[in-house]
């Protein structure tokens, strides 16, 4: 279960990482590159976005990665080659992260199931709210996968609840509006929010958007339990290449 | 679960958590303002003293004549203010900005008529605007960039994907999940999560109840059938909501660019190649690959060149309570020039597609029946891409004529 494994992972560390990259940029064989690089360095959890040509919540640097990578051919069938073959290959979990529109053509079942072979271990649909889910949460229950769900900061206490009932594995809270890859301001008003998102579920809290280096996952540790660094991997591979991202993963943990 | 918006298997509200919040006062507000009687007397008084309302039905006598079939009559939605149905749409959801308090409004637009609209709109209640609009748009409809400038929007060309106007929605949200608090996002069409296509579609009603009305008082009896251009679905939702109770064949028409054969079409529900999937929140028929990647959509008129449609319209389609139709391109062009010379009016290029599908059944009906066309826009914005599908000599030569002017 990936509840469990957060849970152990987090008895041995303060806060853990989580990182994202987009399946197929700059290339599927680059990609693999800065997954290798991100386990090296020590990653806890790796989020592998399947691109799709109307990425609403993201925000330009993904919306390009997503862009490119379509261009450049990258299918959902050579997304769950990728997955099956980096889930073999090391050992921390891999989750997928795309809008559902992917899951829906292929068949949310069949999805899932392929998910499960590929040896995913859940999934984040940020265009998926718990309302329209049945029939994807039915398929992930099935076929032993954690349906992450998104808190924001303008969600009411009691749908808070109401979206962790329907979650598992972790929440993902969403620091702020907007898209992601922009400016957060690691405040105090932060704190209120989390202690709310904190208050509505026991399951493990990871917090995204805007989080970009050592000083922002400072302030996060001892408030969530994972961090999540996104648009930022992606800025490095796009001024610096590939060589800089485990440097660059290193460096904020430290 | 609580399913909202649903019509048949299509619709739904697909949206990021961020905005829930701000989809459930929305729906709030409009179902408040829907209960409330003085508001459609207000929203009718407002379109009757700012926009021509009621717009008249214009008999075409001449073409009628032509075509020698059945008694062709012409909804004037290109008399509103800004020139098209649009007007209808915004003016109803600036009533409900005022009512919720918010002081900015943001839109995408194709052809540019929704951004006029949403312009002058913003301009009228003294609310910022910002536009988005694909840089395709943007260059084929420059005479609607310049007004809605001038106008006091900021019209933001969209430079990602296809460039058109599935891009543009996809950066309004974009704006829209950060500025939720002080912004609406006065979608454009009956697309779109809950309760965009209902709340579009009840504005938009307003087109058919007076149809009605007009053909009652003027012929005695109910069309035979109804035809409307469809995009987003806006304008055919409007007129068709004046006869869904009654006994008539209504016919919404798809671009058919350069021919459904080509693959270079707009047609998600008359042609083979749309399939259900979700995508900019909600339900419904788009044109995308195997993979659930959108394609690249294909007409002259720029406001029916979008991936998705209508979620009521696709339930419609699959009950058969609605026909759908494809004019390509060219015979859209016939249509607008007969239509200009025989009676001496100019539809847009958009609405010029419901004209081909009703001159080619006209004849084939008998001189009792009554067709109604939906000329849900006016052609003069039009002029640049209508001067070049005629190839137009004197225009071009006034066109190099100004260009040398500029640079000199």
């Amino acid at each position: 279960m990936l509840e469990s494994y957060l849970r152990e992972k987090r008895s041995q560390k303060e806060i853990l990482l989580m990182t994202h990259i987009v399946l197929g940029y700059p290339s599927f064989s680059q990609a693999y590159r800065i997954v290798e690089a991100m386990v090296e360095a020590g990653v806890d959890l790796i989020e592998l976005q399947i691109p799709f040509s109307e990425p609403m919540a993201d925000g330009p640097v993904i919306l390009n990665a997503n862009q490119s990578a379509l261009a450049a051919g990258s299918s959902v069938e050579q997304c769950l080659a990728f997955a099956g073959e980096v889930c073999a290959r090391f050992e921390i979990p891999f989750l997928f992260m795309s809008y559902y529109n992917i899951l829906y053509k292929y068949g949310v079942d069949r999805f899932a199931a392929a998910m499960a072979k590929a040896g995913i271990r859940g999934a984040i649909v940020p265009d998926l709210p718990p309302e329209e889910a049945e029939d994807y949460l039915k398929a992930m229950v099935i076929n032993q996968l954690a349906p992450v769900f998104i808190f924001s900061p303008n969600t009411p206490d009691q749908r808070l609840q109401f979206i962790a009932d329907h979650a598992k594995g972790f929440i993902y809270c969403v620091a702020r509006t907007g898209v992601t890859g922009s400016r957060t301001e690691f405040s105090q008003q932060l704190d209120a929010y989390l202690n709310r998102c904190r208050r509505a579920t026991k399951l493990p809290l990871a917090l995204g958007f805007g989080v970009k280096d050592k000083a922002d996952i400072d302030f996060l540790r001892g408030k969530v339990d994972i961090a999540v660094i996104g648009s930022q991997t992606i800025r490095t591979v796009d001024k610096k290449g590939v060589e800089a991202v485990e440097g660059f993963i290193r460096g904020l943990t430290l | 679960m609580n399913r909202r918006g649903y019509y048949g298997g299509f619709g739904g509200a697909y949206i990021p958590e961020i905005l829930t919040a701000t989809f459930a006062e929305l729906t709030r507000e409009f179902d408040a303002a829907k209960n409330d009687p003085s508001f459609w007397q207000q929203y009718r008084d407002i379109l009757a003293t700012y926009s021509c309302r009621p717009t008249p039905i214009t008999f075409a006598e001449n073409l009628t004549e032509y075509l020698k079939g059945a008694r062709i009559y012409i909804k004037r939605e290109d008399l509103n203010h800004t020139g098209a149905h649009k007007a209808n749409n915004v003016i109803g959801q600036g009533l409900l900005v005022k009512r919720m308090g918010k002081k900015r409004v943001i839109a995408e637009t194709g052809a540019g008529q929704h951004g006029v609209a949403t312009a002058t709109m913003a301009a009228k209640f003294g609310f910022d605007c910002t536009i988005y609009m694909g840089e395709v748009d943007v260059e084929r409809q420059r005479p609607n960039v310049f007004w809605m400038e001038r106008l006091g929007a900021e019209v933001v060309p969209v430079t990602d994907g296809t460039r058109l106007l599935k891009d543009a929605i996809n950066q309004a949200f974009r704006d829209w999940v950060t500025n939720m608090d002080t912004t609406h996002y006065v979608l454009g069409t009956a697309c779109g999560p809950h309760p965009f296509p209902e709340m579009v579609t009840y504005f938009q009603s307003i087109i058919g109840r007076e149809a009605r009305k007009q053909l009652m008082e003027t012929e005695g009896r109910l069309p035979s059938r109804v035809y409307a251009c469809v995009g987003g679905g806006s304008n055919a939702m409007g007129i068709f909501s004046g006869f869904f109770a009654d006994p008539v064949q209504l016919v919404g028409v798809e671009a058919g660019g350069q021919g459904l054969e080509t693959g270079r079409h707009a047609s998600r529900l008359a042609s083979s190649d749309g399939s259900v999937g979700i995508a900019q929140g909600y339900k419904t028929y788009f044109l995308q690959n195997a993979d659930g990647q959108m394609k690249e959509t294909h007409s002259v008129a720029a406001g029916l060149d979008y991936v998705g449609v209508s979620p009521i319209l696709a339930q419609l389609k699959e009950s058969g309570r609605v026909r759908f139709e494809t004019a390509t391109d060219v015979e859209v062009l016939d249509a607008l020039s007969l239509t200009m010379k025989k009676e001496g009016l100019i539809p847009a290029l958009e609405s010029s597609h419901a004209f081909v599908q009703a001159f080619k059944e006209a004849p084939t009906l008998s001189r009792n029946d009554i067709i109604l066309i939906n000329q849900s826009g006016r052609g003069d914005k039009d002029i640049f891409t209508i001067a070049d599908a005629f190839s137009d000599p004197s225009w071009k030569k006034f066109i190099s004529k100004k260009a040398t002017k500029y640079h000199a």
